[in-house]
């Protein structure tokens, strides 16, 4: 038991470690400091080149957020073309897999797109080699080299003084793919095929089994694949059953690894605002923010899970392994649950356990956690979902102050606040609005068959669903039976809107603060790095979160919980 | 008008006007004004049809209960706009006894050569009229011929008469106040009812009131609250179909008038009237409410050091003789300095006294002449004044330098001592005056200025703030330094001449900075035009009134201080209200999702931590809860959260814990209590 939760504290604090210092380099990054991966300059001069795109040419927010959506279209295009042609495809299809169901092939385009990577299809049947690597591993880079970029443009918007340009978005895009996702990749990937993960162009493997029956056994192009999923906080597995598949997370170290490198560059990136700004401390403080919410996060899934089910207990079965159902004996149930919480937090997606099997108040956490969607948060856009909460919170401290609000010496005002508050209203608005839609429907049509489960923990898949994807998460409760028009339908515009309008508004924000007059520091200015500018940040999360989303995991999770 | 005259927040006679405002400012016309209270008037629209058709069919729960939330939603909504009432009643209350100073006084008119006498509301703008001893001034103007002693004591407390005259600083004259003596011939500056006065019973009195941008910022914020509220309790309705619960329309209703920041959106408007009329109670006039709240953000003051660091003049303080008794030097001294007008030579006059001298003149008499001497007047060129006296003796005093010419051309030598006393006086921050009689140097008298007592705790206090303070001077440098550091300014500006404050102004506000300054001269207008905010002393001249974006009618030039703690103070009752109210929503979660479901799903109700009697009881508690706050805080948000300067850290820490914290622990008793009390009247 000791050791479990010893191996969380490890690994948490080794990815810190290795976070620091990522970030000081990442800050280097996106302000084009040098650093010794300039030699991938003149791979990139041609890149540029060849697009026929002056990377050096300043754009306002409007362009910029132009250049993300435009490059964003033809992803999107470029995956459902090969989706729903993929039986015709010459090559690395050795398995025969057929096309995709168009409304399947919008949803999952539309979630590799928006780094969400729900998946309504399973992986070893529904995608040839050719899709899982020229489209999910490829959207899975350049969606999460958007997210950096976008950030990377908020960074800009906070330092400029007076301007209005935030830089140029294919730079930093192309930046955030060849200097930061790529050499990571490289790095861990062959790691992971040390530990065992299969990278291969073949086809299925037959093997016989003891009992003498041949079974063909899926591989393909995987160690390379699983290692982006997670850096890049896609979270879309090679296999259906996603980290959980001994192919995709062979043993306890390859899980460690896994893990590490889905909160790596999340994390990474709040210091590298810190950095960015020239003080560090911010970072550290906003760290610490995010780490007191996903800490208790953390302990409330690791108690309740290692607590076991009580209605096991009661039925007189050993249970001292804690609720394994749905777990792998390799993991374990902290391991399992350390997993649960990082992959919610960060908009990661990808499961080492069944979250629907989990206690009923874990699972909640997990539902929790991509409400708030901004606990490190997925790459680069976890850290502009927190920026709103930054800007609300430093509102109301700003007046509690005695201030007209300031941040980081510029004037929040009407413009920024009405924003921030559209961005903080789209997410409620889109998980409670489309958990309503289908409550609607389920309660009207007895016979519908969406859900495995009744009651509560019926609406508990619904409300995941949703959530998980306005989070960009792209985990699900696997009961729901989620590959029907609706559902790819209802998810791909959710998914859209939740990943898209989370990203321009604060850019927005950011263009808007970019042009302002820089304020001088004094000693009534409100510093947020400080204990009291933290707790109100804490508080200002916790209760947009809590007051938004209290009766929905009343009726799913809470009811669950209290009525077993 | 004294300074807070009404410190009693609720006037009797007040009272009753603000609640029948109350009723009138229902009218929804109005109430879309404010997007919180509007949602709530809905609301209890909503209530009042329930109510009437619970009467017909008891699915939405039984009469009684529909109309009490009815009753109650409506209260919420009456309280709301009592708050903004008594506000503008107290505000308006505040404007008319200033104004009550200028009703119909009858303006003698100046037109082509004759006297015609007219109703001072029909004045116009560059009409010129004449006031003699013992009349009302009409209007706002400015003398353009003539000088008079007048008596501003109905504007400004101040008894003493002032003396006001054509041409210079001195020339404007306010309406309502009154000639002592003599007569004055005065051009109308400002159109009846559009002087600063006027403007400012519009503001207070919501006429012509305008949201401030902060104001707005919140407002979208609190909207930004709104509608997610909406949508959770809109969205609950489905959710509860699911999970097989029917909930009432009477309980969405009070679940999202309880999460919606109605605390906050009752008082908004009210706050900011209430800093409107601080600012008016501290006698001082605002043109905007943007201006206060600018106020409150100020980086850099700008003190002029005469009148606000340093009391009036330089006073002497210390007598230096050399080589003869001081009783004799206190003699030639005080005799040098009886003709002497000035400030300085009348304290000279003083100290001897207290140091036991009085000069035969000075004593039962006020002449303060001495028969038959002949006084030497001051010039530029001399640069020394003094006497010559029947016994033969010329005494002259002045500076240093040109008293030290007159002794050496009379063929003496300057003593050396003389010298050394000069120079420890200059570098002390002080004037030396030296004395000279019969062209020999007697002694030294040392000029020094007087800080005002508690201006540097005042200063520590505005440092605190993160306030700048720089003083304005016409001294030279030495001085200037010395009496900056001992009055505890962080910058000084010598030598001023009011182009100097300009440039300063600029360059503060290129890295930045706002910054607040206070004038009364002409030359001060541009200055004045281009601070952030710019205070004009009611005594000075009407382009520097104009220039400004404050009149302060006391001419008390420290008043900036208090002006930038009324800003600082309407911001942070703003703040701490805000968080308050959406404190309160946790508790009140607590007390209605589980009266919702309480019997649909049984096992919810561990969620009724406060054990109330009731789901009935429990929704009726949180909504009058959420009622009876708002009048309970209307008088924190009349008379502002007191600011404290000690520094942003702690002053967040401590309203955190205050507002915030004690917003999310208040309501769970309150709520409870309330419970108590009705579950009893519910069963």
């Amino acid at each position: 038991m000791d050791t479990e939760i010893l191996g969380v504290l490890v690994l948490f604090i080794v990815t810190v470690l290795l976070a620091i210092p990522l970030g000081k380099y990442c800050a280097k990054v996106f302000k084009g400091e040098k650093t010794w991966l300039d030699l991938l300059k003149p791979v990139e001069k041609m890149i540029f080149k060849i697009s026929g795109i002056d990377p050096d040419e300043e754009m306002d927010w409007k362009q910029n957020m132009k250049a993300m959506l435009w490059l964003n279209v033809i992803f999107f295009v470029w995956a459902f073309v090969i989706l729903i042609t993929q039986s015709l495809h010459p090559f690395w299809n050795p398995d025969g897999i057929a096309s995709m169901e168009p409304t399947t092939a919008f949803n999952t385009a539309i979630s590799f797109m928006t780094n969400t990577n729900l998946q309504h299809y399973s992986g070893e049947t529904g995608a040839s080699y050719f899709t899982q690597l020229l489209v999910f591993c490829f959207l899975q880079f350049v969606s999460a080299a958007t997210g950096i970029a976008a950030m990377a443009l908020l960074f800009k918007g906070i330092v400029q003084k007076q301007a209005t340009h935030l830089g140029n978005f294919y730079q930093l895009f192309l930046k955030s793919s060849t200097r930061i996702l790529l050499p990571i990749s490289v790095l861990v990937a062959i790691i992971l095929v040390i530990q065992g993960i299969p990278s291969t162009f073949e086809g299925a493997a037959p093997v016989i089994t003891l009992e003498g029956d041949t079974v063909n056994v899926a591989r393909g192009p995987v160690a390379p694949m699983v290692t982006i999923k997670q850096l890049g906080t896609n979270g879309g597995g090679y296999f259906g059953p996603n980290s959980t598949h001994p192919f995709e997370n062979p043993n306890y170290i390859t899980n460690l690894i896994e893990n590490c490198i889905i909160l790596l560059i999340p994390i990474a990136l709040v210091f590298a605002f810190g950095f960015y700004i020239g003080k560090p401390k911010v970072g550290y403080y906003f760290f610490g923010a995010m780490t007191v919410i996903f800490m208790s996060f953390v302990a409330i899934s690791i108690y309740y899970e290692m607590s076991g089910n009580p209605n096991i207990t009661a039925m007189g079965i050993d249970n001292t392994l804690g609720n394994m159902e749905g777990k792998e004996m390799r993991f374990g149930t902290a391991a399992s649950s350390m997993w649960g919480v990082s992959t919610t937090s960060t908009s990661n997606g990808s499961v080492n356990s069944m979250h629907d099997s989990h206690t009923p108040l874990s699972g909640g956490i997990f539902i929790l956690d991509m409400m708030i969607n901004a606990i490190y948060g997925g790459v680069g856009v976890g850290f502009i979902n927190f920026f709103v909460f930054v800007v609300i919170a430093v509102f109301i401290s700003g007046l509690m102050v005695g201030r007209t609000p300031e941040l980081f010496g510029k004037k929040i005002e009407a413009k920024e606040v009405k924003i921030a508050a559209l961005v903080a209203i789209a997410h409620p608005f889109f998980i409670l609005v489309s958990t309503a839609i289908a409550s609607y429907l389920a309660a009207n049509n007895p016979d519908i068959g969406w859900l495995a489960n009744p009651s509560f923990h019926g609406f508990s898949e619904m409300l995941y669903e949703f959530t998980s994807a306005a989070a960009n998460n792209g985990s699900g409760f696997e009961g729901l039976g989620d590959a029907t028009p609706f559902w790819n339908i209802l998810c791909g515009v959710v998914m859209i809107l939740g990943r898209f309008i989370p990203i321009i508004g604060p850019i927005a924000i950011a263009g808007s603060l970019a042009s302002k007059k820089y304020i001088p520091e004094s000693a009534g200015t409100l510093k947020v790095e400080s204990f009291a500018f933290t707790a109100v940040l804490l508080s200002v999360i916790i209760i947009i979160a809590a007051l938004s989303f209290f009766p929905a995991l009343a009726l799913g999770p809470i009811a669950e919980f209290f009525s077993r | 008008m004294t300074k807070n005259a009404s410190t009693k927040l609720f006037e009797s006679a007040l009272v009753s006007a603000a609640i029948k405002q109350s009723f009138v400012k229902l009218d929804p016309r109005i109430m879309i004004k404010n997007p919180v209270m509007f949602c709530v008037e809905i609301g209890t629209a909503i209530m009042l049809f329930v109510s009437a058709y619970s009467f017909i069919n008891s699915d939405q729960g039984s009469p009684g209960y529909n109309i009490a939330l009815f009753i109650i939603l409506l209260l919420t909504l009456l309280f709301a706009n009592f708050a903004e009432a008594i506000a503008e009643a107290r505000g308006k209350a505040q404007a008319d006894s200033l104004r009550k100073t200028r009703e119909e006084t009858p303006a003698k008119v100046w037109v082509d050569g004759k006297i015609v006498s007219k109703s001072s509301a029909s004045l116009k703008k560059g009409d010129i009229f004449i006031c003699e001893t013992g009349d009302l001034i009409p209007s706002d103007g400015e003398i353009i011929e003539g000088i008079a002693t007048v008596d501003e004591s109905a504007i400004t407390g101040e008894s003493a008469p002032v003396i006001r005259e054509a041409g210079g600083d001195k020339s404007s004259v306010t309406g309502g106040t009154k000639v002592l003596s003599d007569k004055i011939k005065v051009q109308v500056t400002t159109e009846a009812g559009e002087s600063f006065l006027d403007k400012m019973i519009a503001l207070v009195e919501g006429a012509s009131r305008q949201k401030t941008p902060n104001e707005i910022a919140l407002t979208i914020l609190l909207s930004g609250f709104t509608i997610v509220f909406l949508l959770v309790t809109v969205t609950l309705k489905p959710f509860g179909d699911y999970a097989n619960t029917t909930i009432t329309i009477g309980a969405l209703i009070s679940l999202f008038v309880c999460l919606i920041p109605t605390t906050i959106g009752g008082l908004l408007s009210a706050i900011g009237i209430a800093g409107m009329d601080r600012a008016l109670q501290a006698n001082v006039i605002s043109k905007s409410g943007k201006a206060v709240e600018t106020a409150g953000d100020i980086d850099v003051l700008l003190l002029d050091k005469t009148g606000t660091i340093t009391i009036g003049n330089r006073k002497a303080t210390n007598f230096f003789p050399i080589d003869i008794p001081e009783h004799h030097f206190m003699e030639s001294a005080t005799a040098a300095s009886l003709a002497d007008e000035t400030p300085e030579g009348k304290s000279i006059i003083e100290l001897a006294g207290l140091k036991g001298y009085k000069h035969p003149a000075t004593i039962g008499s006020n002449s303060f002449t001495i028969p038959d001497a002949r006084t030497i007047k001051f010039t530029a060129e001399t640069r020394s004044s003094g006497i010559d006296l029947p016994d033969g003796r010329k005494i002259r005093k002045g500076a240093f330098d040109s008293i030290k010419k007159l002794v050496e051309s009379e063929g003496n030598i300057f003593p050396k001592e003389a010298e050394t006393i000069v120079h420890t006086i200059s570098s002390n921050g002080g004037t030396p005056l030296v004395v000279a009689e019969n062209g020999k140097a007697i002694g030294v008298i040392e000029l020094q200025d007087i800080i005002k007592p508690g201006i540097t705790e005042r200063f520590e206090r505005l440092r605190k703030m993160g306030v700048k303070t720089v003083m304005v001077t016409g001294d030279n440098p030495l001085t200037a330094k010395y009496i900056a550091e001992k009055a505890g300014v962080d910058d000084y500006i010598a030598e001023a001449k009011p182009e100097d404050k300009l440039e300063y102004i600029r360059k503060e506000q290129q890295s930045g900075k706002l910054v607040a300054m206070m004038g009364d001269g002409t030359n001060d207008a541009p200055a004045l035009a281009q601070a952030d905010v710019g205070v004009a002393m009611n005594s000075g001249t009407q382009a520097a009134k104009e220039a400004g974006n404050m009149v302060d009618l006391d001419n008390d030039p420290t008043k900036l201080i208090e002006v930038v703690e009324i800003g600082k103070q309407l911001l942070i009752t703003r703040g701490t209200l805000t968080t308050f109210s959406i404190a309160n929503d946790v508790a009140k979660y607590f007390a209605i999702v589980p009266a919702l479901f309480m019997a649909s799903i049984p096992g919810l109700q561990a969620l009724n931590i406060m054990n109330l009697g009731s789901a009935e009881s429990a929704i009726l508690s949180a909504v009058i809860f959420n009622a009876i706050i708002i009048p309970l805080l209307i008088p924190l948000a009349l008379r502002g959260v007191a600011y404290k300067p000690i520094g942003a850290d702690a002053l967040l820490t401590r309203n955190l814990l205050i507002y915030g914290l004690g917003g999310v622990i208040a309501p769970f008793i309150g709520i409870k209590l309330i419970d108590l009390i009705i579950t009893p009247l519910v069963l």
